[in-house]
């Protein structure tokens, strides 16, 4: 089959490789028919994630049709049309069984790695690294999906791929990031930073629970103008001040919410950039910052970008002596994939209105370009396996 | 704590230091001690581990265990870096069902050593606590330890791996693995080199 491999920093090669098969009884096979490059490959892109190996197969949201399943799986049938979360759970662990699945405690067969720089695994992570158990992921023409009975949600209707294909991270961790902010419909009011998939998802699941105002902020027009388009108020960060900005706007209290879409590669500050460089610091939270002074007294702070390392001239006291909540993690998918469907289902959003660019998967190369030089309008690339 | 769980978990390896025959001589062995919480009964975590012959679908390092006997089974070890295999016979000095194991090497073991695992109810519906207590004396000395350390063969993360498998398997019902999913190119060279 054909499959995008990370041969290094920058990059990416379409390379033809074997197909996968079941290694596990709860394993099946998905055919891929559409795949997208999410925001966070940038960073296996730019080589900001350690331990990943030339060869790896890239690509964590993707959705297809069974094509084969391992003894033990009851649930899924060969022809069942699914998307797959982007964390790979058990379902049986204490973990899963609290609904944090991206913690799971049994699927991260490189668990040991992990637990030796975070203290304890979080659970196996496709195509995102040797740190997240080195799973081939699904930028590719097949995929294997480990606890196929678990993640895999059934798509029954007709919707098109570009419907539900979100599901499988991006609309999850934008809302997820929302529901983070404990919004009080009508009363509490959001900031958003950062304009790219996350943050558009971010925006629209913030209004979808009712939040009163939306602030978005971004400094690419086009990512500004998505935003307004779901109802945000947008800031350009490149041409105001954007905590005078927010005070002026807000009363002077300050957004109750702050989210960083954003994470560990944050533009904005020199200093994190050389650092990042030399290897002294190997997220650059410039965006974290500004949330933590940003933020209001009493207010939440919500992370959904990633950071994956070590952060500096972190503002902690602003956090502490405002009594600020923070709320993080990688997203639990599965614990929102169904009631979103619904959402999508009863036309309450189409998350389709994301896409800007779609190219064959044999050409993955140029669309890793494009979308990391932000270039043509790309905000979000979705590839056909078949092409 | 870890020589304490050892001695209280095996009475009988304390009544054979009295006698001058322990398997680990005082101060010179490595104890390690791991635990994890699994969400299972007790018997039936007693019940996989008592059964020695189960115990090599949760080493990871190769080891073949042939059970002799109630109380006694052989275990052939490769060793580190190595094409050598250590051997040794372990015998069972503590039994209590759903509760406890206890082992120790017998005589004229290549790399003596003792060990114990212990099932206790873990807090609220988190399942059981199973801890593992580990001491032995390896084969070079102190500076083997550190080697073994070094290559990732180190007894404690040995005995924490084989702790996770174990949850993963009770728990999922299997272990997870990337072991035959495709690769790209460079790495799939140096595989077949190796």
């Amino acid at each position: 089959m054909k499959a995008v491999c990370w041969t290094g920093k920058k990059r990416i090669e379409v390379q033809e490789v074997d197909d996968p098969r079941i290694l596990n009884p709860r394993d099946c096979i998905v055919r891929v028919t559409s795949t997208a490059i999410c925001g966070s490959d940038l960073h296996l892109y730019n080589g900001y994630m350690p331990s990943m190996e030339k060869g790896d197969i890239l690509g964590h949201e993707f959705m297809g049709v069974v094509v084969e399943i391992g003894p033990m799986v009851k649930k899924l049938q060969v022809g069942d049309r699914v998307t797959v979360p982007f964390c790979i759970s058990c379902g049986a662990c204490s973990h899963c069984l609290r609904q944090e699945f991206s913690v799971c405690d049994n699927t991260n067969p490189n668990a040991g790695m992990a637990e030796a720089i975070f203290g304890y695994s979080p659970a196996g992570l496709f195509g995102y690294s040797h740190l997240t158990g080195g799973y081939a992921g699904g930028q590719a023409q097949y995929v294997r999906v480990p606890f196929a009975d678990v993640g895999p949600l059934k798509i029954e209707s007709d919707l098109p791929d570009d419907k539900v294909l979100f599901l499988t991270d991006i609309f999850p961790t934008g809302y997820m990031a929302a529901e983070n902010c404990a919004i009080e419909p009508g009363r509490t009011t959001v900031a958003v930073w950062g304009c790219g998939p996350v943050g558009q998802f971010a925006v629209r699941s913030a209004l979808l629970l009712g939040a009163a105002k939306v602030y978005a902020i971004d400094r690419v027009p086009e990512r500004l103008r998505m935003a307004e388009d779901g109802g945000a108020i947008s800031i350009d960060e490149s041409k105001e001040d954007v905590l005078d900005r927010l005070k002026a706007m807000t009363g002077g209290r300050g957004p109750d919410a702050a989210i960083d879409a954003v994470g560990l590669e944050a533009h904005g500050s020199a200093y994190d950039t050389v650092k990042q460089k030399l290897k002294l610091e190997q997220d650059r939270p410039f965006v974290l910052r500004q949330t933590m002074r940003a933020v209001r007294k009493g207010g939440t702070l919500s992370l959904a970008g990633v950071y994956s390392g070590f952060v500096d001239k972190i503002p902690f006291g602003a956090v502490f002596n405002k009594g600020v909540k923070i709320k993080m993690g990688q997203t639990h998918v599965h614990r929102y994939m169904r009631p979103l469907l619904e959402r999508i289902e009863q036309g309450e959003i189409d998350p389709s209105f994301v896409v800007t660019h779609r190219l064959p998967l044999s050409r993955a190369a140029d669309a890793y370009a494009t979308f990391v030089d932000k270039r043509d309008g790309c905000i979000k690339v979705v590839l056909d396996p078949a092409a | 704590m870890d020589h304490e769980t050892l001695t209280r978990a095996a009475p009988s390896a304390r009544h054979h230091e009295e006698n001058g025959g322990i398997s680990v001589p005082g101060n010179e062995g490595v104890k390690v001690v791991r635990a994890c919480t699994i969400r299972r009964g007790a018997r039936e975590l007693y019940d996989f581990w008592r059964n020695f012959e189960n115990l090599p679908h949760i080493i990871k390092h190769p080891v073949a265990i042939r059970v002799l006997s109630p109380e006694k089974s052989h275990w052939s070890v490769s060793a580190p870096g190595g094409n050598r295999s250590a051997d040794w016979d372990a015998v069972v000095i503590n039994d209590e069902p759903g509760a406890l194991i206890a082992w120790r090497s017998c005589e004229g073991a290549d790399v003596p050593n003792a060990g114990s695992v212990r099932f206790e109810k873990a807090p609220g519906d988190e399942g059981t606590e199973v801890t593992v207590a580990l001491e032995y004396n390896p084969p070079l000395g102190a500076f083997g330890a550190v080697a073994a350390k070094l290559s990732g063969e180190e007894p404690g993360q040995q005995v924490s791996e084989a702790l996770r498998r174990f949850k993963a398997l009770m728990e999922a019902g299997e272990i997870p693995t990337t072991q035959g999913q495709p690769v790209g190119g460079s790495q799939r060279r140096r595989k077949k080199q190796s």
